[in-house]
């Protein structure tokens, strides 16, 4: 079967009913193959109008083929694929915007079909016990009643990192590229917020997605958390359909999804279809337990902790990433090594950028630039020469504007293996 | 300009032999994960644990497509991503119905480790109990996804990098 379906792909394009859209640069499959490719996988294939001729199916792919999400780059690090959880090699976020098919996909639950998804009728409702009315906008009225911003926004997932701690923290065993800053066009969730009427007893907003539990069961939810109010309010929190000026890639949320600049990812809820104005913190699935808390006070690597003492993590720490050159540079002696990448700070501004050649004995300053705005990723850039041949590692630290720098360690151990910003490093050979 | 007839008869023939194998191999995919899902969860509006409990310790229904690609390499199932070991079996037939084995195999954790993950998806995410197979599936997890001593911080993992040379 899976040999048969190597070959449809395989023929030639026209003949097996592919087609190129009026898209550029893609082909897209027409009914009759998209019916067959559905068969095989015995499902329906979501979003296949938006399946890429001339990509396999994961489902069906053998091992030799790279597997390969509908819409995303071949070359993301898939850590799960149910549900679907990838990241982006350092390397390929040197780009000064993360492009779409390059931002990291961490999925709770199962993204809803794409044939289900209709933007034209998709409604988002806000409601909740600290709402002063119960209404609901589609996605049309929403970019016609309110001010539309396009702003630079980071989003990290709260665990990037995670596969450094010792002992190991359980979940998706992330490196460092579930990360990428987009230019994100929407309404700010205030607006909206402000439409609807908040009472003076509104604690946190709580959202809900379209999409399902990894399970299948239709009873459990596979994530709804939500912010404070206060962060809800802020002008850079958005309600966004669109992603780098395209409609947002299907499994980063499409068609509308809030952006919550600076903190956890799993803070701006995906396949967006409803916001409770809530008169107490969220209790939605994921906001209580230890899903994106860690302990109030530090604990010994490995402790045990009660749910009752850990606390729902806020603003993302200081980090950076060395996105230029790739790991494994091989340079010539004398030769000077260009360096850049990214740096960010949650809620805060990075305030300076320094690297190191010899393991952190002495730091040197990277010059840094401001941000687009606030929350947008900030670029980097050095060069750096290196004494004689040999192994070096390049390490890449960055300050925040209220003075606390990434650790050359892992900072403070966790039950969950969340907030891991020890500073990056690359390997590079003078020879 | 045409090609000869026999060879158009033939690439024909063969077109109509890939949609007759795909729509057949469908029509099991499909059965198959019927027959499974119905095993594994009973009826969906009347489920009860133990009627799910009863239905696992009746017969081990093979959890991920069985279709999947069933090769082997370095010790490595190809379509669950899991260590062939003992217990491998059943630890598919459990686990991955509910979730990619590629999320096991990416996790280290002691026995008490794993077994504390047992009980967080019994508590939270509708796994049922597991009876006498949770020993074997303790010791499978155990053995062959035991955490490794790192310290603070690891190495750089020198043997995967990939060296190039980097132009001026």
């Amino acid at each position: 079967m899976k040999a048969d379906i190597h070959q449809l792909y395989n023929k030639d394009a026209k003949e097996e009913g592919r087609t190129a859209s009026p898209m550029p640069r893609r082909g897209f499959l027409q009914k009759s193959a998209l019916a067959a490719m559905s068969l095989a996988l015995g499902g329906e294939m979501v979003f296949a109008e938006y399946f890429p001729a001339g990509m396999i199916p994961a489902g069906l792919a053998q091992s030799d083929e790279p597997f390969q999400l509908p819409g995303k780059h071949p070359e993301l690090v898939v850590l799960n694929d149910r549900p679907i959880n990838a990241e982006t090699p350092a390397h390929l976020l040197d780009p000064e915007l993360t492009p779409a098919d390059l931002f990291f996909v961490r999925n709770n639950g199962i993204p809803p079909e794409a044939e289900t998804i209709n933007p034209n009728t998709w409604t988002l409702t806000i409601d909740g016990e600290s709402a002063r009315q119960k209404r609901t906008y589609t996605l049309s009225e929403l970019k016609q009643r309110f001010e539309q911003v396009t702003l630079q926004l980071t989003l990290e997932c709260g665990g990037n990192g995670r596969k450094e701690f010792n002992p190991p923290a359980k979940g998706n065993q992330w490196s460092v590229g579930a990360v990428g800053c987009a230019a994100w066009t929407g309404v700010r969730l205030r607006d909206v917020l402000q439409d609807v009427g908040i009472k003076s007893d509104a604690v946190y907003i709580g959202y809900y997605g379209k999409d399902t539990h990894a399970s299948g069961d239709p009873g459990k939810e596979p994530i709804s958390r939500g912010v404070p109010v206060a962060k809800a309010m802020e002008p850079e929190t958005l309600i966004a359909w669109s992603l780098n000026g395209e409609p947002l890639p299907w499994l980063n949320g499409y068609p509308l999804r809030l952006v919550v600049g600076g903190w956890p990812a799993s803070c701006s809820g995906k396949w967006l279809e409803r916001i409770s104005i809530r008169n107490k913190v969220h209790d939605g699935v994921k906001m209580g337990g230890q899903s994106y808390r860690v302990p109030c006070n530090p604990v010994a690597p490995g402790a045990k902790v009660a749910d009752e003492d850990m606390c729902i993590i806020e603003s993302m720490p200081v980090k950076s990433l060395i996105t230029y050159p790739k790991t494994g540079a091989m340079i010539r002696q004398g030769q000077q090594l260009p360096l850049r990448g990214h740096a960010w700070a949650g809620d805060l501004e990075v305030r300076e950028m320094h690297y190191s050649i010899d393991f952190g004995m002495t730091w040197r300053p990277c010059r840094l630039e401001k941000p687009t705005n606030r929350h947008a990723w900030q670029h980097w850039q050095a060069e750096a020469g290196f004494p004689k041949k040999g192994y070096y590692e390049v390490w890449a630290r960055a300050t925040d504007s209220n003075g606390a720098m990434q650790p050359m360690l892992l900072p403070g151990w966790n039950p969950k293996g969340y907030l891991n910003n020890a500073c990056h490093r690359i390997a590079v050979k003078v020879v | 300009m045409g090609k000869p007839n026999d060879t158009q008869d033939y690439d024909k023939l063969l077109r109509s032999l890939y949609r007759a194998i795909i729509f057949l191999s469908s029509f099991i995919v499909v059965l198959a994960t019927g027959l499974i899902y119905y095993g594994l969860m009973g009826n969906p509006f009347s489920q009860s644990r133990e009627a799910t409990a009863a239905a696992v310790k009746r017969e081990m229904p093979v959890a991920d497509l069985p279709s999947a690609d069933e090769r082997i390499a370095d010790g490595i199932h190809l379509a669950t991503g899991l260590r062939v070991a003992e217990g491998f079996e059943v630890v598919r037939a459990t686990c991955t119905g509910c979730h990619s084995g590629k999320l096991i195999a990416q996790n280290r954790a002691t026995r008490d480790g794993w077994q504390e993950m047992i009980r967080w998806m019994q508590r939270t995410q509708g796994l049922w109990e597991l009876g006498k197979n949770e020993a074997d599936i303790l010791d499978y997890l155990a053995a062959n996804y035991a955490p490794v001593e790192i310290g603070r911080r690891a190495n750089l993992d020198v043997e995967a990098i990939e060296w190039y040379i980097l132009g001026e």
